[in-house]
This record gives C-alpha cells, sequence and structure tokens, in this order.
C-alpha cells in the first residue's frame, strides 16, 4: 500500500502586511477629498418632496442652495416660512436678488438648488422665482428624493 | 589616549502603528463622509418680462394649460382630469398622433403652461411638474428607441443624438404666476 504523506509547506506562510498602510493612506485620502465637512445648519424645517423623473447634479461646485419652509423657533416650535439662504434667513425677499447675482458674478454657470418644504407654499416661491430671473440665474432645480418604488 | 569612534546605529522611526493611525483617520472620515447625490427636477426660468413687450403670439393649440388649484384639483384646458390622467393625455397633446385640430401642431411647438394657486402646496406643484416631465421622458424615449435602438438616458451626453432628440420633442415649460 502507498504511504500518503502529507504534504506540508515547508516555509511559513505569511501574507505581507508591508503594503498595508499605503492602501489604507489611498482609501484614507479618497474619503478625505470626498467629504463635506461644512454643512449649513438650517433653521427651517425642511422635508422633501419626492419625484419619479429627476436628474443628479453631477457638478456639486456649481450648486448654490436656497432653503425654504417653516421657520424653527425656540422650544420644538414652528413659524412661518421663511427663505434660507447660506447661514442666514433672509427676511427681505428683495435682498435675494443681490445675494443671487453675487453669487453669478463668482461663478457664472450657477445652478440654484431650491429646497422647499413640502408642505410650503407655492406663492412664496413665485416670489423667490422672480427675485431669481431678476437677478440672472435662470438654472434652477427643484431638489427632490426618488420616490421609494 | 585612544578615541574609539562610536559607530552610530541609523535612526529608525517604528513605523508599525503607522497602519494604526491611518485606520483611525480613515474610519473617521468613513463615518463622516455622506455620499449624497443631489437629485432634483431641473428647469430654466425665462429672463424677466419687459412691461412694455408684448409677449410673443402664441396658438391656441399650441398651448396645454394646466391648472392646478390648493386641493390638488386639475384642469387641462378647461377639462377637468385626475393627476394620473395627466401624463397621458399630455403625450396625446405634444406627440398628436391622429393630427387632432385641436392639438398641437408639432411636438416641438407644443407649450405646456402650469399654473397654481399661490396656496397650492409645493408637493402637489411638483408632482404636477413630476407627470409633465415623465410625459416628455416617455417621448424622448420612445423616440431615441426607434432611431437609435436604445433609450434617451442611454445616449452620451451632449452627442448630436442627444441633442437631435432633445429638438424634436423640446421642454417648453412655462411656470405662470399665480392670480391670487
Amino acid at each position: 500500500m502507498a504511504n500518503f504523506k502529507k504534504k506540508q509547506a515547508g516555509s511559513k506562510q505569511e501574507i505581507p502586511t508591508s503594503a498595508m498602510p499605503d492602501v489604507v493612506f489611498m482609501l484614507l485620502f479618497f474619503f478625505m477629498v470626498t467629504t463635506v465637512l461644512r454643512e449649513v445648519t438650517l433653521k427651517v424645517k425642511l422635508d422633501l418632496t419626492q419625484a419619479n423623473n429627476i436628474e443628479k447634479i453631477e457638478q456639486k461646485r456649481l450648486v448654490s442652495y436656497i432653503y425654504m419652509g417653516p421657520e424653527r423657533l425656540p422650544g420644538n416650535q414652528l413659524g412661518d416660512d421663511k427663505v434660507q439662504i447660506d447661514d442666514a434667513i433672509v427676511d427681505d425677499l428683495g435682498a435675494i436678488r443681490n445675494l443671487m447675482y453675487d453669487k453669478l458674478i463668482e461663478e457664472p454657470r450657477l445652478i440654484v438648488s431650491l429646497r422647499v418644504d413640502q408642505n410650503s407654499e407655492f406663492g412664496l416661491l413665485t416670489d423667490v422665482q422672480k427675485e431669481l430671473q431678476q437677478a440672472g440665474t435662470f438654472r434652477i432645480n427643484y431638489s427632490t428624493k426618488r420616490e421609494a418604488d | 589616549m585612544m578615541l574609539k569612534k562610536k559607530k552610530r546605529e541609523g535612526a529608525d522611526i517604528n513605523g508599525s502603528s503607522m497602519a494604526d493611525i491611518a485606520f483611525l483617520l480613515l474610519i473617521f472620515f468613513l463615518v463622516t463622509t455622506t455620499i449624497n447625490v443631489d437629485t432634483g427636477i431641473g428647469m430654466v426660468l425665462p429672463p424677466p418680462l419687459d412691461p412694455e413687450q408684448e409677449p410673443p403670439p402664441i396658438r391656441e393649440r399650441n398651448l396645454m394649460k394646466i391648472l392646478v388649484n390648493s386641493q390638488g384639483l386639475v384642469l387641462m384646458d378647461e377639462e377637468p382630469v385626475s393627476v394620473s390622467e395627466v401624463k397621458d393625455k399630455l403625450i396625446e397633446f405634444i406627440s398628436n398622433p391622429e393630427s387632432n385640430e385641436e392639438l398641437a401642431i408639432s411636438p416641438d411647438a407644443a407649450i405646456v403652461s402650469l399654473k397654481t394657486q399661490r396656496e397650492t402646496p409645493y408637493s402637489i406643484y411638483i408632482d404636477m411638474l413630476d407627470e409633465v416631465m415623465a410625459a416628455y421622458k416617455d417621448l424622448r424615449d420612445a423616440a431615441s428607441r426607434s432611431n437609435y435602438g436604445v433609450p434617451y438616458d442611454a445616449l452620451v451626453d451632449d452627442s448630436p443624438q442627444q441633442d437631435q432628440i432633445r429638438e424634436m420633442y423640446p421642454k417648453k415649460i412655462s411656470i405662470a404666476e399665480p392670480d391670487s
């Protein structure tokens, strides 16, 4: 009868780990670059509506946001519908024109993303849109979520 | 006296913990990253209207007026319809397969006018806009499939083919100002 001998590797099997830091650093840089740390603090309640036929905004650098919704008041209360640009609530709608015009000068291909609460009224949006027309920022985007199928 | 030169050892930084540090940073950025793709319905606003300038004449048959009130009830060319019917009606209006006298002359002449009340909730307005966009998407997909065998989205962005389909079915959507 043949004698079966279990073959065993002579040398120790080790995975070379010297390249691991490089791999990890590569991943690290990827996530560092993609991370957007600065987010505006929302002063209005925002609950986006849903739609099906939506498109992605590929160039995020071109986007400037306008938030619209009921104002958050102290004590978990909600106030009237307000417009927020960057970090501040804009009470005088006429100021939007200058604000957006300045942004347009900085970035001529500006896309204005309107993030509007689903229960806010259309009238406010019209007023803001009229200001945007005056500012010359014509490319807009109604921010919506994808409808769950 | 004998001066003995000491042989120095090469200074080494212990690099074994580098991977740990890198991992820690990696995990931090992994947790903080939100890869949220911005999605939405893209529109282009018209330039502000000169008050002295008359609006350009539009033939009545090329214009589809959609009125939405604050309860979400819809009128299309003075006819009450339900929201689910809007898309099919629009496709019929834009493409006009039977050359109906009352529907658009050609797809590129068709204009969809969307009008709501000031009190209309934003979600209802977006629902309507979504239906209009869906109608155009279906038409463009159909045209793209019959010409190139692929849906519109599969065409290369800004390619001549995509431009051609876009010219066939331009999105002419007018957002009217609410009266009240």
